[in-house]
């Protein structure tokens, strides 16, 4: 039965073809083989694509002009012409042939040219040559090392410190190796440019808070509170750092410590602290803002700090508990990659330490001093005085901008020029304008040292005096 | 640690394996140069015209680098080996979890137990439960000069490496084959101490400021001065950290818009440089200009992605020596490349600087080519000089715009007076400005060393790589369990050496490494020799089977570039 309906509907459809119209045939018949060419021809592309040919590639190649690998600089760039210091940067200094008495060298306790330390380097040296030839790891731990982390891990009252063998390196290093991407930090606008590469190196979000403002940190963390609450999931794997420095670099202004950590068990953020400009100056004992302000060194996560200013040797150490600092032996760049430091610099760092240890008076002796010239130097007309009042470090601005950086720098280097020419050496605070994530306003830094008498004192801020009023009016 | 993962499926060929391993990098396999083809390794034997990498007559001598293939029982061996290491870590992590195990590692305060944890479990896994096994074949102590016989303080752990405590004994005499003591320059007697007492006795040890404030000491122009004249360029300028030379630098010269090639073997300094600058950085495969070229080629024609605008310039990186693999950088390639395409070099002599080259005076002299051909050469005073710190030299312009824009110059305190006095004398003396023939004597000796301790390890059947004049010499161990094995073996007999594996290798290729100096005597190079073969006999490392791949036999895999942009 079904092949016979088959055949009908065959035969039925052969008589519909005979039937139908002949301009129908022709246009199904177009149709077909238009089915049949689009069946075959190549999918339809939506632009042309034509590659280049070798020989235009070529020609490119000829074309492309690189910028030169460097911009030219101009001969009488304010950054070009270094200062040379003959001999020693000690007290007295020589610089480009004229004595003079070093106000700029961040030597605070006067260690650099103390002759037990040299003495202790020299017995280094003798014993061990200069270099280490090789990371810690590969045979570039010395004995002396090993003393010195005990030695400062002692003196700071901590678990566990590490020591870097280049003071920049040291902050640089240990942020990237606890905060990674996705991590949030919040810091202040006045950090120091070793902590802005760290940031930059450790690819974290990255908060700015206004210089010393605890309401703007809060603020900022009560934000991220409320971000947390959103995506809990998220924030249980998101760390929170807050960074900070002692006395900063750029303003000479101290951190505001005991609300910093409140904020912190609030907010459950940890805090790393900067102290290169503290440590060997603040608190009883020179342990730094901790001691300054009573707190206890167990609040901090992380100090670092370098051995390049108090304790007037090179390189850099950072210290805390044994949890957090041990990390770092495996994980920070600085540390794990670069040959260890020269013993001969460890051993002097030592006993810089143990001059320290021996004579706590010096740090009420240098706070004294600082005292003394920030008094002297308050109501120069056109200059101000910026930063604590003990900070050993401290910045002469222009009270009036002239409107132009350029101009500024030019005015402050002639103050600078004048003072160097009547025998007190200083020297303005260098930045990378175009690097600096806020840049600071161009200033004098001036550096007070143990080893400047009362008399120095009262002559240099004289002369800063005498000099800013003949070329500022 | 999912190292199972990396072993392939189905046909099993080395190859794959060694590729599968580089993956971990992020690269693609490594291309093995061979003594055997040492005339096809200047030669390229395809059809294909490459305009520099066939040019054999770029090479003034034959350039002869061995890679030898992983064999596969070995390769699958050490991956089995580091799937029983996880699995016990596991188990491990298991049984500290619910206190079975006593918990050694240190542990957050308790006040802070409910902050987000400082790391990731992952992240620890590793060191937890491979390398706290084998942790004490790592800054072991020393307390003498690192030269080429070394004191080293024993000590001892009662808690499986977790801590170690000093007994007082010290070891003496063990022979150095760690140090980078190229030239023998650690020393505490001599000439260079003597001068360098002198320089701490007047300056004292400190600077206590930067370069650009108040910290530029004569001695530092000195050093300057001397560093371009020792390397035929120009102008220099030295820093304080090597590390640091690179880091601090290179994002003074590149930025936003320009194009970074680094060879994927180079630094963790070199690296981190690279990604401060912000520029674009694409990855070369090590040592290989086909890879470098194309990368070139297309940089050029196809300018930046997306906005398509023309890279404003390109850099390529480069070291000298590797300091992992022993292979020297093909410099006569890379220079006719960097013309061609007219991108900017950059070449970091770290290991080379002192120890390669007739004069000493690293690749650029080993080739026999001209120092102005590269743009940017910096190394390093820690390694030949027996110092520490770093330099680059180049043009006048370059220099200049260094001393004004580097973030060394700005922002880090300059080198200590007494070790820029110790690689004045010590490059005086290489230069013989001394008046001595000693630099000259200690450069050969290196020379003779390298090829003498090269020779006669691959005569006793281990894999060796890198090139035959490089006095970094890595000893194939691949196995995990071996890394412990060879180095404590190697400390039993009195040889100090130094042994790697992952994360600063590929998972299988771990290694022993011995770094060659002017310092080792024939007698002290043929003890390690003899321990080295009992040790290989011992631990069943003498792997080679000289079947070795000639490097362009194998294909050019044109896997896209890896690409960042930060």
């Amino acid at each position: 039965m079904a092949t016979a309906a088959e055949q009908w509907v065959l035969v039925e459809m052969v008589q519909a073809l005979y039937e139908a119209p002949a301009y129908h045939l022709i246009l199904e018949g177009i149709l077909i083989l238009w089915i049949i060419r689009l069946l075959f021809s190549k999918t339809y592309k939506l632009q042309e694509r034509s590659d280049l040919t070798v020989k235009e590639k070529e020609e490119l190649i000829e074309e492309w002009q690189p910028e030169p690998l460097v911009p030219p600089v101009s001969g009488d760039h304010p950054a070009l012409n270094y200062n040379v210091v003959s001999g020693p940067p000690s007290h007295n200094i020589v610089v480009n042939g004229k004595k003079c008495v070093n106000f700029a060298s961040f030597n605070f306790l006067g260690l650099l040219d103390d002759p037990r330390v040299k003495a202790a380097a020299l017995v280094s040296l003798r014993k061990y040559g200069v270099g280490t030839c090789g990371p810690r790891g590969f045979y570039g731990t010395f004995d002396v090392h090993l003393d010195l982390e005990d030695r400062l891990a002692k003196f700071m009252q901590t678990e566990e410190a590490i020591i870097y063998s280049y003071g920049f390196a040291t902050i640089a290093s240990a942020i990237p190796a606890y905060s990674k991407r996705g991590d949030i930090v919040f810091v202040d606008r006045a950090a120091c440019f070793a902590i802005q590469k760290g940031l930059q190196a450790s690819r974290s979000d990255i908060q700015l808070f206004k210089h010393n403002d605890m309401a703007d940190l809060e603020r900022l963390l009560k934000e991220q509170e409320i971000e947390d609450q959103k995506n809990p999931r998220k924030a249980r794997v998101t760390r929170r750092f807050i960074v900070v420095e002692g006395l900063y670099m750029n303003t000479g202004t101290i951190c505001p410590l005991p609300e910093l950590v409140k904020l912190k068990y609030k907010y459950k953020a940890r805090i790393f602290l900067e102290e290169s400009l503290s440590f060997g100056v603040l608190g009883e004992h020179g342990r730094g803002v901790t001691e300054h302000f009573g707190i206890s060194i167990d609040d901090i996560d992380l100090i670092s700090a370098n051995m390049e200013n108090s304790l007037a040797s090179i390189g850099g150490f950072c210290c805390g508990r044994s949890f957090v600092i041990d990390h770092q032996r495996l994980s920070g760049q600085g540390y794990c990659f670069s040959a260890s430091l020269p013993p001969l610099l460890a051993a002097a760092a030592i006993e810089a330490l143990n001059i320290m240890e021996e004579n706590p008076g010096i740090f009420s002796v240098l706070r004294e001093k600082c005292k003394r010239i920030h008094k002297a130097l308050q109501g120069i007309s056109g200059l101000k005085v910026v930063g604590e009042s003990f900070s050993p470090a401290f910045h002469l601005q222009l009270q009036e901008s002239t409107g132009s950086r350029e101009e500024d720098v030019k005015l402050l280097q002639e103050i600078v020029n004048h003072c160097m020419d009547r025998s007190i050496a200083l020297t303005q605070a260098r930045y990378l304008e175009k690097e600096e994530k806020c840049l600071p306003p161009p200033s004098i830094r001036v550096v007070v040292t143990v080893e400047q008498t009362d008399e120095e004192l009262e002559r240099a801020a004289r002369t800063i005096k005498e000099v800013a009023q003949a070329v500022l009016l | 640690m999912e190292t199972p993962k990396y072993v392939c499926t189905g046909a099993f060929s080395v190859s794959s394996v060694a590729s599968c391993a580089r993956g971990q990098r992020g690269s693609a396999p490594e291309l093995p140069f061979s003594p055997a083809a040492h005339i096809s390794s200047v030669a390229f034997p395809s059809l294909q015209v490459h305009h520099v990498t066939q040019n054999g007559g770029l090479y003034k001598k034959p350039f002869n680098e061995a890679f030898e293939e992983t064999p596969m029982l070995v390769a699958v061996l050490t991956y089995v080996g580091y799937g029983v290491l996880t699995l016990f870590g596991y188990l491990r992590d298991f049984l500290r979890h619910w206190r079975i195990e006593k918990c050694h590692h240190a542990t957050e305060r308790k006040e802070q137990q409910d902050f987000v944890s400082l790391y990731q479990d992952f992240e620890n896994f590793y060191t937890r439960n491979l390398y706290m096994r084998i942790r004490d074949n790592w800054n072991r102590p020393i307390c003498s000069v690192p030269g080429a016989r070394v004191d080293i303080m024993e000590r001892q752990s009662h808690d499986y490496n977790w801590s170690f405590k000093y007994t007082g004994n010290i070891i003496k005499g063990v022979i150095n084959m760690g140090s980078y003591n190229y030239l023998g320059f650690a020393r505490n007697t001599g000439s260079c101490q003597e001068a360098a007492a002198k320089v701490l006795e007047e300056y004292g040890v400190g600077v206590c400021s930067t370069r650009q404030e108040i910290g530029n000491l004569d001695k530092h122009e000195e050093l300057e001065k001397l560093v371009a004249s020792f390397l035929g360029v120009e102008a220099a300028m030295a820093y304080g950290m090597g590390f640091a030379t690179n880091s601090m630098n290179i994002p003074a010269l590149v930025g936003k818009g320009c194009l970074i090639l680094s060879d994927e073997l180079n630094h963790a300094s070199l690296v981190l440089g690279a990604r401060l600058s912000g520029a674009t950085i694409r990855i070369f495969k090590h040592n290989n200009m086909q890879s470098l070229e194309k990368l070139l080629k297309d940089a050029i024609v196809y300018g930046q992605p997306r906005t398509r605008r023309p890279w404003k310039k390109i850099l390529i990186l480069v070291e000298g020596i590797y300091s992992m693999e022993g292979s020297i950088v093909r410099l006569p390639e890379v220079i006719a490349l960097k013309k061609k395409y007219k991108a900017y070099l950059y070449l970091d002599e770290a290991h080379s600087i002192g120890a390669l080259g007739p004069t000493g005076r690293g690749v650029v002299d080993y080739f026999g080519l001209d120092p102005e051909d590269v743009d940017v050469m910096m190394g390093t005073f820690t390694k030949s000089f027996g110092a520490s710190g770093g330099y680059i030299g180049g043009k006048k312009e370059l220099i200049d715009y260094l001393r004004t824009h580097s973030h060394s110059a700005v922002y880090a305190t300059s080198l200590s007076p007494p070790v820029v006095e110790q690689i004045v004398t010590s490059m005086k003396c290489i230069m013989g400005q001394d008046g001595t023939t000693l630099g000259k004597e200690c450069i050969q000796q290196l020379a003779e060393n390298t090829r003498y301790f090269r020779r006669r390890l691959k005569e006793m059947g281990f894999i060796i790589y890198g090139n035959e004049d490089s006095p970094v010499v890595p000893l194939m161990l691949y196995m995990p369990a071996k890394i412990g094995a060879f180095g404590r073996e190697m400390l039993k007999r009195n040889i100090g050496v130094v042994v790697v594996g992952f994360p600063a290798t590929p998972i299988i290729e771990s290694r022993a490494r011995f770094c060659l100096s002017a310092a080792h005597t024939k007698e002290i190079l043929d003890t390690a020799l003899k321990e080295i073969d009992e040790v290989g006999d011992l631990l069943q490392l003498k792997y080679s089977r000289h079947r070795l791949v000639p490097l362009l036999d194998r294909p050019f895999d044109e896997t896209t570039y890896e690409e960042t942009e930060d």
